[in-house]
């Protein structure tokens, strides 16, 4: 063990150079050719199978294991590409124990359903690996398309407006496209620069153009984008985050938590990333979830997710919350921060409140605890970035409002993804609502 | 405990799982550790003639599996032993001196010429086993010599060569007959007719199992060809029962001994086939699927049941179901029943449904008020057991009989408390004048 390890403070190489391949390695490793047909011949096919149902994007599951039980990996791709262009992704960061498999008959029969994640990757990564394209281009339409946002939503918009004949522009701020699949899944979901082969994979059927680097509101405007081309859909997701609200959280050592996975994740060397002996985390979501165990994996010592609310409220799901616990992150319920600040040593007091439901509403307790720690994270949610730039368009509940069609309260300009209401923020729901928004601008455009 | 205990045509073993005459019984060695295995006997695999035959260098099985490839149906292109004669009668005398209590039979497959059967029967007889099994059953590499099933499908074959044996020894003669006929009652008396002491069934069926999609050969292929095989295993076994039954039955033969073979794999299987008329019976493909270890549980299973309902021995279960097999023209047409599903053990797979309202009578709903809810209507349910067969639920579905005198909602008649059969039934042109 290095000497870093025990030390208080903000370090980075606080593990020995071998240990971080280990612990950012395949959270799910691939099922293997056995390990995948044992796990399909699970499948019963069932009728109008409530998997279906659960699954966003509705892939048509019971026929995509059925073809892998029959040697048809590559049919059994294009089944689910059909519905879920990001197939691949979704098998690696979709919480199907709160979508497919908790459907599952098999989850109802033995609580244990058929690993429909792990499936769905097998298939994917074959047809990905193996470079199969399944779909070309319809013959041009002569129309365009602008998308301001490479994220799920953004991706899977543009592939299904490429498909039906249109030309497509990718807008996005960053620097890479992919969205959060890029700058916020964990890192031991997409291992091996997954997301930027899928960026790849997805844009292969030609007529996409990535422009990254452009930022709406900044040289880039909803109006100029509808002048320019016959429809735009944004998928820009929530680039903002939700302050603490409370004295002392302008400190260095309080950070973002998705600005210190999208650090992470953009690191070449995760012994450069420095983090602290004492880490908390604000929150009770896949964030949350997500920034702790990453900072622990990276060596931070004590890890402690505090959350206002209960173990059943927390949006992460148990499945998450488990493997989080079971790496060695400790998670407190009942509890909201009041004021941060700071020792001489230059450690973070964080004085926590106790609190309550009263009424219905949660209250505090005059009950406090103060904890120390070297580096606070907050992840209590993102928020929509509105600024200027989506005047034109109305919000409800701080997002962008959307039809069901996924269009906004301007005629030509479509959404979907975070930005949106209505959605469940996940990879998967972003990808539905990029594809259904294209079917809609389709028929708008071949109106 | 039950008496497992068997006598079959004089040959006694201390339980009716005896091993059918395959690759398992091939040599000393496997037979010697299934018999540490506890196997009540063996058949020997088939003796010829020198010079032995050979057997292919390449594969000689191919399969059919079901989930989680579980092997159902095995094919093989494996002829008799291919080991000298005299090799394999010393074993055979060593086996059985070294195991008294146990049943040793071998099997014997040699040219339509009396000499022949003469001749090998003499040096059989000299090994001291407990019996002789004729195979006319093979329907592969051998039939094409005129041996095996090409024996097996010509009943004055049959009678002839049965004949011969019996007048060449005085070992009890079991005669093992081919499936590959359109009604084993012919053989199956042919060899009654030639004096035989019983037979046994099934041998393997003719078939290809598969085709290699890429060379476009059947399996297993040989250097690009294949040909037919014998097919055995759990997927066969219901033809084995039904020719089983067939011969019990008949009333020419239904005196005839028969030792049961055709995809035995669990203690329900052997006695199925014993109450169907089966003195023993002969397990091939489960041991070359699971080993030999498998005897455990078929002693242990068949004697628990037994135990479990009251059967002291073998004899109280033997034929138990024979007067119970009918002709379908004598199956009471008053009887009704109709699916119940469960909900609590339903897992609402739906298979149920879609199987019903696919390909039957749509009698099955898969929405109730807006849920997903699987439940029969009685109106359309004709009791034909589809969904039960197809659940993955183990009871789950039963079929309920419908009392006489209740409503029958499809018919809207109530059930007739009367036995009416086809033969009785108003639209049966040929019915008998009953009045
Ligand atoms: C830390 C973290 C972990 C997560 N883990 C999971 C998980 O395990 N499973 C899961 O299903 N979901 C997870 N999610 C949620 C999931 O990532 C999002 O729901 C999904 O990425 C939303 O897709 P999107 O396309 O709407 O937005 P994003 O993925 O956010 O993409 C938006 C894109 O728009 C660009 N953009 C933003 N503003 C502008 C602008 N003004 N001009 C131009 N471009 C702009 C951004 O650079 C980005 O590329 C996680 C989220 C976070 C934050
Ligand atoms: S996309 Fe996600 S929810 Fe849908 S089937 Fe795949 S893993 Fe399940």
């Amino acid at each position: 063990m290095v000497d870093r390890y025990l030390e208080d403070g903000i370090l980075d190489g606080r593990l020995d150079a071998g240990d971080y391949d280990g612990n950012f390695g395949d959270a799910h490793p691939p099922l293997d050719t056995h390990e995948a047909l044992v796990a399909a011949d699970r499948c019963y096919f069932c009728y109008d199978a409530p998997c279906v149902t659960a699954c966003p994007t509705g892939i048509d599951i019971p026929k995509f294991i059925r073809q892998i039980s029959t040697g048809n990996l590559d049919g059994s791709a294009r089944t689910i590409f059909d519905q879920n262009i990001l197939g691949g992704m979704c098998a690696r960061v979709c919480p199907t124990e709160t979508l497919c498999e908790q459907a599952c008959v098999r989850e109802t029969a033995e609580g244990k359903p058929v690993q429909i994640g792990l499936l769905q990757r097998h298939a994917t990564d074959h047809a990905m690996s193996h470079g199969r394209q399944f779909y070309s281009r319809a013959a041009e339409t002569g129309k365009s398309v602008a998308i301001i946002g490479a994220g799920p939503a953004g991706l899977a918009c543009a592939h299904r407006l490429a498909m039906k004949g249109h030309a497509v522009v990718v807008y996005d701020a960053r620097e890479k496209a992919g969205g959060l699949n890029e700058f916020g899944i964990a890192t031991y979901k997409t291992v091996d620069d997954f997301a930027q082969h899928e960026v790849d994979y997805v844009t292969a059927i030609g007529g996409i153009e990535i422009i990254t680097g452009k930022r709406l509101g900044d040289g880039l405007s909803i109006d100029g984008l509808s002048k320019a081309h016959d429809a735009v859909f944004v998928g820009i997701g929530l680039s903002g985050v939700n302050a603490l609200g409370v004295d002392g959280e302008d400190d260095a050592a309080v950070a973002n938590a998705v600005d210190f996975i999208a650090a992470l994740r953009q690191a070449s060397d995760l012994s450069t990333i420095p983090v602290g002996r004492r880490v908390m985390v604000i929150g009770g979501g896949m964030t949350a979830i997500d920034v702790a165990t990453q900072a622990h994996l990276l060596g931070a010592q004590e890890v402690t997710i505090a959350y206002r609310r209960g173990r059943e409220q927390m949006n992460a799901s148990e499945v998450e919350q488990n493997q989080s616990t079971s790496k060695g992150v400790n998670i407190r319920h009942w509890m909201k921060p009041v004021e941060v600040t700071k020792t001489d040593s230059g450690s973070l007091l964080v004085k926590m409140e106790y609190t309550t439901l009263s009424g219905g509403k949660l209250a505090g307790t005059g009950k406090f605890q103060t904890f120390e720690v070297d580096q606070l994270f907050k992840a209590i949610g993102q928020t929509l970035e509105a600024g200027d730039a989506l005047a034109g368009l109305t919000l409800e509940q701080g997002r962008i409002k959307v039809d069901e069609s996924f269009r906004t309260s301007n005629p030509s300009v479509w959404a979907g993804g975070d930005c949106t209401t209505g959605g469940d923020d996940l990879t998967v729901t972003a990808v539905a609502q990029g594809r259904d928004a294209a079917e809609s601008i389709h028929a708008a455009l071949s109106a | 405990m039950a008496d497992l205990r068997n006598d079959f045509v004089g040959i006694k073993s201390p339980n009716p799982f005896w091993l059918a005459s395959a690759p398992p019984t091939d040599k000393e060695y496997n037979v010697v550790r299934a018999f540490k295995a506890g196997w009540g006997g063996v058949v020997w695999k088939t003796l010829g003639l020198d010079p032995h035959i050979v057997n292919v260098g390449g594969p000689r099985y191919g399969a059919i599996w079901g989930a989680d490839r579980r092997l159902l149906g095995l094919n093989n292109i494996e002829l008799i032993t291919d080991r000298p004669l005299e090799v394999n009668l010393q074993e055979i005398k060593s086996v059985k001196r070294d195991w008294p209590d146990r049943a040793v039979v071998t099997s014997l497959m040699v040219p339509c010429e009396e000499p022949c059967w003469e001749e090998i029967l003499r040096q059989v007889e000299d090994t001291g086993c407990d019996g002789v099994e004729l195979n006319f059953g093979c329907p592969h590499g051998m039939s094409e010599r005129g041996m095996g099933a090409a024996v097996g499908q010509v009943p004055e074959y049959i009678e002839m060569v049965t004949r011969w044996a019996k007048a060449n020894t005085r070992m009890p003669v079991i005669v093992k007959l081919t499936p590959n006929i359109t009604d084993v009652r012919y053989p199956a008396r042919a060899a009654h007719a030639g004096g035989a002491d019983a037979v046994s069934l099934i041998n393997t069926i003719s078939s290809i199992v598969s085709v290699d999609l890429d060379s476009f050969a059947p399996q297993p292929t040989i250097d690009g060809k294949g040909t037919h095989g014998g097919y055995c295993g759990p997927a066969v076994k219901p033809i084995a029962l039904n020719m089983v039954a067939a011969i019990a039955r008949d009333p020419e033969t239904a005196s005839l001994p028969i030792s049961g073979i055709g995809g035995v794999t669990t203690w329900r299987d052997a006695a199925e086939f014993i109450t169907l008329g089966a003195g023993n019976v002969q397990v091939c493909t489960a041991a070359m699927t699971y080993g030999f270890k498998i005897i455990d549980d078929l002693v242990e299973g068949l004697e628990q049941w037994m135990d479990n309902a009251g059967h002291a021995d073998l004899d109280a279960i033997h034929g138990r179901a024979i007067p119970n097999v009918t002709e379908w023209q004598y199956l009471n047409l008053n009887y009704t029943t109709k699916a119940r599903i469960d909900q609590d053990s339903c897992i609402k797979c739906g298979r149920c449904h879609i199987a019903c309202e696919d390909t039957s009578h749509q009698a099955i709903t898969n929405m109730v008020d807006g849920e997903r809810r699987f439940e029969v209507i009685d109106e359309e349910c004709v009791g034909c057991n589809l969904c039960v067969n197809v659940c993955p639920v183990e009871s789950c579905i039963t079929m309920e009989q419908i009392p006489s005198g209740d409503m029958d909602e499809r018919t809207g008649k109530p059930v007739a408390d009367e036995y009416g059969n086809w033969t009785m039934h108003p639209n049966n042109p040929m019915r008998d004048a009953a009045e």
